[in-house]
């Protein structure tokens, strides 16, 4: 869990304390439900995890091709884990292409689980094999444990009469049964989410249980020549409390719910399908008991229009999507800057530009959130380190977006969307509440209504329509700084500008200082990351630490406005190296506003960074640390997590 | 809108003047429709305080600032979407969007097909003057073949688009026409206010600046019986002078399914054929929206009107529905799903699933 922790011992790589474990499949296959369960499996067994589901564009894609293959990977350990693991101990491959495309991340002497049922001549040539790999001597760096599990599946679904097709589709079961057996998990967690999730088929859950039974058994009586063993991973130490999994998406729009009920307020969602910010929307329709409407608007715009004539109306509008549907939205958001009503913009980012990588993750929003639209137009926007972390954030934009009557970007990005992970469910009153007034009167002199008037924070006073006696009207033209009437005068632009900027730097004053995640406040190096890079930064940092290096990890929530002391925080460092997935924007962000040094550490594969990438460039600046040749610019790391698409020339 | 509470103050004329400077050309035909909105709304026993006028971009745009109610001049063609956060936000707001054929069919025309086919109860007054008038003259979606404009010097060659046509086909269930300097505009202003669920009304409206006149041919006092055929519900579809004798019809073809018009002689309209309106009959409403202007008189007032259940009841009863007896415990839901609990004492999984 991406919690800011102390520094605990590193791990003995001798000791199985983490186990990383792909599978990956045809995206008819199942892998996605398979690496579900057996995270829920390594859940209940009490150990710490994250996951990575890796999977296509393409809803089904050609059976048996390379850009079909959809992988799901899990770390699960004993310790703290924050990444899905940089290379996986264990590879399950239900096909060639599966192999193909992921055997590479495989760690020398890991072990490979295929399916060899799948190894036929025509998806050898989709997989472009000219000879089974299987066969021909070119895993010979991993220990290889070939069956056909296939026919295996087949003949344990036997007594259920099923159509060949349909029993084929048990072999995820199979093989998570089998995983199972190999990580000392029980089962029946699964057998009761299969009768549940079949119901209304029960030959279908009987197949698939049997299925499980199956693998499992396979595991305890076959003879496999001492290659598959039983691996025990011991729980990890973790705070007591009430634990669930959670992804990302779920995340959020709980945060959603809390952040609206601790503003005492209903909520109105509009958002668009979009990959891979729909899963937000597929979770709020069904929370509509808590003050919940949601609107599945004809287009981005009016999503966001929607949401912020619901906001005007007296509701907390919300909308979500990922880079190019907020770039649809973004003369909506100068709007609702302009007539200073309160909105949550959730961007799920995904890799760009235009329609870039749907399905894979970046952090290339940055830019688009902080300064991408016309006009001067602050927007405040916060980031999301984790699955858990996006709770807390989108509590925080409900209360910046309320109490300074602002929209606030909250971003994420379509690796915290999809993972998940272990959450320490709060409890909601351990929220301070932030309640919102409306005004009922008038506030001006003399019985005048003044719509523009500021309080304290800079913040104009929430008034609904409906409300008697305070008729007034708003857009989108320069206004006057009182009344809001309609006032094109030098002055009036000037001084509005000038009010919209200070509110918004303002929020720097509600915010918690700066701390240091781990490391001390001065020293010789400080990586400073933002959003979902935040574990496999903090574990190169804790992993360099150990070694005895004086570097510091200083992870940033509020992008923007910045922290007040962070510009004199990062002044007490030598060097500071940003890592993001994406060219270097905050590392320009950070320049820009603190005139300090910052170096870039990128990457734009469109896979999370390995934890052993940002260690090499930790290395660079220590003297008989080792290095990597290349400086700032870290190259994607092929072995690493290899996209699908990069196996498709 | 319909249902609204009557406010135990009525209002008058005045009590929908906002204090705001109006700053449309003079001559322009917005100040007619505004005057007739505002003569409408005390008949209607509107409330200035539960009205919202919510517009997009245009000159038709800045209609909001000069009533005295709630409004929002929002960004351009995307005034539909607005409205529909603030109905479903607040139903009991009675809404009103002002558009025009740039802003309604142009850069909102997707916005405008989606409001009419949910079906968002709320009226919408879509000014057509056939052209750009805040950018300075640009030809419009609506501007007829040839149109000499600024980015159309040797005439525009793309066919425009009939707004009532447009609404009808995008399922709307109220459609209307008037025109600025309508003495009957306020009747169908109240009409479509009558009508449950989106109400759509194409006025036209006289740009003095960059399209003066075009509607001349039907809107010009002289010969108006001649070419204006005002629809009423129950009546003959009956126009021309009654007091010459000259009086016409408008008739089905019926070899050819199309609409004609007919003399009617003697006043036995019934002989000639002439079809009674029927504001609910869809498939003369579509024959309506669709009669070309030349050959037949301008069809005006109320085409059709059959309301179907509104989008913001459909939504909000559901909503209602969902949320009957469930529980809004937030620690409820937070700790849903398959959890776990880790002890103090052994650091290990308890499961609870």
């Amino acid at each position: 869990m991406a919690s800011l922790v102390a520094e605990p011992e590193v791990s003995v790589s001798n000791h199985p304390e983490a186990v990383v474990v792909r599978f990956a499949g045809d995206s008819g296959d199942g892998m996605q439900l398979t690496g579900g369960q057996f995270t829920l499996s390594s859940a209940l067994a009490g150990n710490d995890f994250a996951t990575f589901p890796d999977f296509p564009a393409e809803i089904r894609a050609p059976q048996g091709t390379l850009f079909g293959v959809s992988a799901f990977q899990i770390n699960f350990g004993s310790t703290d884990i924050e990444t899905a693991g940089d290379a996986p101990d264990v590879l399950v491959a239900m096909n060639p292409a599966a192999l193909k495309t992921n055997v590479d991340a495989l760690k020398p002497g890991g072990l490979i689980i295929a399916d060899t049922g799948e190894f036929t001549k025509r998806n050898l040539d989709k997989a472009k094999y000219d000879v089974s790999p299987i066969d021909d001597g070119s895993l010979a760096k991993w220990q290889v444990l070939a069956f056909d599990i296939s026919a295996l599946t087949m003949e344990s679904v036997k007594p259920y009469g099923l159509g060949n097709k349909e029993a084929l589709r048990c072999k995820n079961m199979w093989t998570l049964g089998l995983a199972l057996w190999m990580f000392d998990r029980e089962r029946e967690p699964l057998i009761d989410w299969l009768k549940a999730k079949f119901v209304k088929l029960p030959v279908l859950a009987d197949a698939n249980i049997a299925a499980l039974n199956a693998g499992h058994a396979y595991g305890e009586t076959a003879e496999l020549g001492g290659q598959l063993h039983k691996v025990h991973v011991d729980p990890a130490a973790a705070k007591a409390g009430l634990y669930r999994t959670i992804t990302g998406a779920e995340s959020v729009a709980l945060g959603l719910v809390a952040g609206a009920q601790l503003a005492g307020l209903e909520m109105f969602f509009g958002g668009y399908p979009i990959t891979p910010a729909s899963s937000i929307l597929h979770s709020l329709v069904r929370l509509k008991e808590f003050g919940v409407t949601t609107f599945q608007a004809e287009d981005e715009i009016a999503a966001i229009g929607a949401a912020i004539g619901a906001s005007y109306a007296g509701k907390l509008g919300v909308t979500s999507s990922s880079g190019p549907g907020i770039a649809l939205k973004t003369e909506a958001m100068g709007l609702a800057v302009m007539t200073e009503l309160p909105l949550v913009i959730v961007n799920s980012q995904r890799g760009g530009p235009s329609t870039g990588l749907p399905t894979k993750t970046e952090q290339s929003d940055l830019y688009q959130a902080i300064y991408g639209r016309n006009g001067d137009t602050p927007i405040p926007v916060v980031a999301a380190c984790s699955p858990s972390d996006a709770f807390d954030c989108a509590i925080e934009a409900c209360r910046i977006a309320t109490q300074y009557m602002t929209p606030v970007i909250l971003l994420t990005d379509g690796y915290i969307a999809n993972a998940a992970e272990p959450w320490l469910v709060p409890d909601p009153a351990s929220y301070a509440p932030f309640p919102v007034t409306f005004l009922t009167e008038r506030n001006g002199p003399d019985g005048t209504l003044l719509p523009y008037a500021r309080d304290d924070k800079g913040a104009r006073p929430w008034i609904k329509p409906g409300t008697p006696g305070l008729t007034h009207r708003i857009g989108g033209i320069e206004k006057n700084p009182g009344t809001g009437n309609l006032d094109y005068s030098p002055g009036a632009h000037q001084t509005m500008t000038d009010a919209r900027k200070a509110k918004v730097d303002g929020i720097a004053n509600s915010i918690p200082a700066q701390t240091v995640a781990l490391g001390e406040t001065s020293g010789k190096l400080a990586v400073v990351g933002w959003g979902s890079s935040f574990g496999p930064i903090h574990q190169a940092v804790r992993r360099a630490r150990a070694k005895g290096i004086d570097v510091s990890h200083i992870h940033v929530r509020h992008v923007w406005p910045l922290p007040a002391n962070l510009g004199d925080l990062l002044r007490g460092y030598e060097h500071i190296i940003v890592p993001e997935m994406n060219t270097g924007q905050f590392k320009t962000v950070l320049r820009d506003q603190f005139l300090v040094d910052a170096k870039p550490l990128n990457k734009t594969s469109g896979q999370p960074f390995a934890i052993a990438e940002i260690e090499a460039a930790i290395a660079t600046y220590f003297d008989g640390a080792p290095s990597n040749a290349g400086g700032g610019e870290v190259p994607p790391n092929a072995a690493q997590l290899p996209s699908i698409e990069s196996a498709n020339p | 809108m319909n249902e609204m509470t009557t406010i135990a103050v009525p209002t008058t004329l005045k009590d929908w003047e906002s204090d705001q400077e109006v700053r449309w050309c003079p001559g322009c035909g917005d100040y007619a429709i505004l005057k007739a909105v505002q003569r409408t709304l005390p008949e209607l026993g509107a409330d200035p305080a539960k009205t919202v006028f919510v517009s997009g971009i245009g000159c038709s745009s800045r209609f909001p600032y000069y009533i005295e109610s709630y409004g929002f001049h929002t960004i351009h063609g995307r005034a539909p979407a607005f409205a529909t956060g603030i109905k479903l936000a607040n139903p009991e707001l009675d809404v009103w969007i002002v558009t025009g054929d740039g802003d309604g069919l142009s850069i909102g025309g997707n916005h405008t097909m989606h409001l009419l086919r949910r079906n968002l109860n709320c009226q919408v007054l879509l000014f057509n003057n056939e052209i750009y008038g805040l950018t300075k003259g640009q030809y419009s979606p609506t501007s007829r073949v040839g149109t000499q404009s600024p980015t159309t010097p040797l005439g525009s060659v793309d066919r425009p688009a009939s707004p009532a046509a447009f609404a009808l086909g995008a399922g709307g269930r109220f459609i209307a026409r008037g025109f600025d300097v309508s003495k009957n505009l306020p009747e169908v202003l109240k009409a479509a206010h009558a009508h449950k669920g989106a109400a759509f009304v194409e006025i036209f409206q006289n740009c003095i600046v960059y399209n003066k006149d075009v509607f001349e041919e039907f809107a010009a006092p002289k010969g108006a019986e001649d070419r204006q055929l005002w629809l009423k519900q129950g009546e003959p579809m009956l126009f021309g002078n009654a007091k010459t004798g000259d009086t016409k019809g408008i008739a089905l073809d019926v070899e050819k399914l199309t609409l004609k018009v007919v003399d009617v002689v003697d006043g036995d309209w019934q002989a000639a054929g002439v079809i009674v309106h029927d504001v609910t009959n869809r498939s003369i409403a579509h024959m309506l929206v669709e009669m070309p202007f030349g050959p037949f008189p301008m069809a005006l007032g109320v085409l059709y009107d059959d309301p179907r259940p509104t989008y913001d009841e459909a939504v909000l009863g559901q909503d209602a529905v969902a949320r009957s007896g469930k529980s809004t415990d937030l620690a409820k839901l937070l700790a849903k799903g398959q959890t776990w609990t880790v002890n103090e004492s052994d650091q290990g999984p308890l499961s609870n699933v």
